[in-house]
C-alpha cells in the first residue's frame, strides 16, 4: 500500500518535471507553449458540456423515476439463477451510463458487506476493470457528429461482459 | 444509435415516473442533474487546462512524437489501416498512455483529437472514393478506437484502492492483480472482436 501510495503520488509530478524538462532541454518556449495548449482545455470542455448535460439528466430521470431498480431487481433474479449475487446488478447496468453514479453504488456496498467481503472484491474488481460505455461514446460521437455508430457499442458491451466475468471469476478465486 | 438510446432514457424514465408516482422526483432530478453536469464542468476546467498544455507542451517539443515512434508498433497493429506519420497515431497514443496512467481527464482532450483525426482521415478516403462508409457513419478507426477506450486500459484502479481504504478493508491493494487480470480480459475481448468486425474488405 504504501508503496503503491508513493508511485500514485509520483506519477503526476513525475509527468509534468519530464514533459518541461523535455521541452527545456530542447530550448524550447514551454511557458508559451503552456499557455496557448492550455486555452484548448476550455474549449474542450465548453465541448463536452452540451453532452454531460443530456447524457446527465438522462440517467437522472432514469434513476429518480425508480426505473433502474426495477430493472435491477427484475435482472438480479435472472442472475441469482445464473449465481451472480443481485446487488451486483444495479451496479453493472449504471456504471454502463455514469461513473459517479456507479462509484455510490459501490460504496453502499462497501458500507453494507464490507471492502473486503465478496461483492465489495467483485465490484472493487468490476469497477477497476471496465468504463462509461454511453458516456465514451456520446462524447467522443458527438463531438465528430457521427450519427451512425455500427459496431461500436456491440464492441464494447463485450468488452464489459468479458470485465465483468472475469471480475465475478477472479474476486471468487481470491477468498 | 445514440439517438434512441438518449430518446428512451428520458421517455421510459418519465412513464415509469408517471406509472410509479414518482414524477415529482423525475422533475426535480432533470433540473438538479442539469445544474450537476454544468457543476462539474467547471470543476474539470482548471485540470482540463494543465493537461492540454502540458500536452501542446509535450507535442511542440517533440516528446509526443518521440513517444508515438516507440508505441508505433502496437498503434500499427491495432490500427493497420492509418498511413504511416499520419496525425491521429500521435493523439491515439496520446489517450491511450494518460489512459493506461488512470489519468481520466488527460485522456479526453487528445480523445477528441484523435476523433477528428480520424474523421479527416476517412474524408480524405471518400475524396478519392476509398471510403467503405457513408458520411456521419463512424469510420472503423472510430469504431475500434472507442472499443479500445471502453474495454479500460488503467494499470493501477488508485480511487477505488483509496475508498477501500477508507472504508476499513484490510488489504485495500489486494485488488490489484485481479483487477489487472480482469481488465486484460475486457480489452483482450474488445481486441478481438475489434479485430474480426473491424477488418476492411480488400478490393
Amino acid at each position: 500500500m504504501k508503496l503503491l501510495g508513493y508511485l500514485s503520488e509520483l506519477t503526476i509530478p513525475l509527468i509534468i518535471f519530464y514533459i518541461v524538462g523535455y521541452g527545456l532541454l530542447q530550448k524550447k518556449q514551454v511557458y508559451e507553449y503552456f499557455i496557448s495548449g492550455a486555452e484548448e482545455g476550455l474549449r474542450v470542455v465548453l465541448r463536452i458540456l452540451p453532452t454531460l448535460v443530456g447524457l446527465m439528466v438522462g440517467v437522472g430521470i432514469l434513476r429518480a423515476s425508480g426505473f433502474l431498480d426495477f430493472l435491477g431487481v427484475l435482472l438480479g433474479r435472472a442472475a441469482g439463477s445464473l449465481g451472480i449475487s443481485a446487488e451486483l446488478i444495479p451496479v453493472i447496468l449504471v456504471r454502463m451510463f455514469s461513473s459517479s453514479a456507479a462509484t455510490g453504488l459501490c460504496l453502499d456496498i462497501f458500507k453494507e458487506y464490507g471492502p473486503d467481503s465478496l461483492l465489495g472484491r467483485t465490484v472493487s474488481i468490476m469497477m477497476s476493470s471496465t468504463e462509461t460505455i454511453f458516456y465514451t461514446m456520446s462524447v467522443y460521437f458527438m463531438a465528430v457528429k457521427v450519427k451512425k455508430t455500427r459496431y461500436t457499442l456491440a464492441g464494447a458491451l463485450l468488452a464489459t461482459l468479458a470485465g465483468v466475468a472475469a471480475s465475478v471469476f477472479l474476486a471468487g478465486k481470491m477468498g | 444509435m445514440l439517438n434512441y438510446l438518449w430518446a428512451g432514457m428520458l421517455l421510459v424514465g418519465i412513464a415509469y415516473g408517471a406509472f410509479t408516482g414518482n414524477l415529482a422526483q423525475v422533475s426535480e432530478a432533470a433540473l438538479e442533474s442539469a445544474g450537476e453536469a454544468v457543476t462539474l464542468c467547471i470543476s474539470m476546467v482548471g485540470v482540463m487546462a494543465l493537461w492540454t498544455g502540458l500536452m501542446h507542451t509535450a507535442r511542440e517539443s517533440g516528446l509526443m512524437g518521440q513517444l508515438t515512434r516507440m508505441a508505433r508498433p502496437a498503434v500499427r497493429w491495432l490500427f493497420p489501416d492509418i498511413p504511416a506519420g499520419h496525425e491521429a497515431q500521435e493523439h491515439i497514443t496520446a489517450n491511450v498512455i494518460a489512459n493506461i496512467l488512470g489519468l481520466g481527464w488527460a485522456a479526453t482532450p487528445s480523445g477528441l483529437k484523435a476523433m477528428e483525426a480520424l474523421g479527416r482521415l476517412e474524408d480524405s478516403r471518400r475524396r478519392e472514393g476509398r471510403s467503405q462508409v457513408p458520411e456521419g457513419a463512424a469510420s472503423n478507426e472510430m469504431c475500434n478506437f472507442l472499443i479500445l477506450n471502453i474495454s479500460s486500459l488503467q494499470l493501477i484502479p488508485v480511487t477505488i484502492i483509496v475508498y477501500r481504504s477508507q472504508y476499513g478493508s484490510v488489504d485495500p491493494t489486494a485488488i490489484i492483480g485481479p483487477a489487472m487480470a480482469a481488465t486484460a480480459c475486457s480489452t483482450a475481448a474488445g481486441i478481438l472482436y475489434m479485430k474480426i468486425r473491424g477488418r476492411r474488405k480488400r478490393t
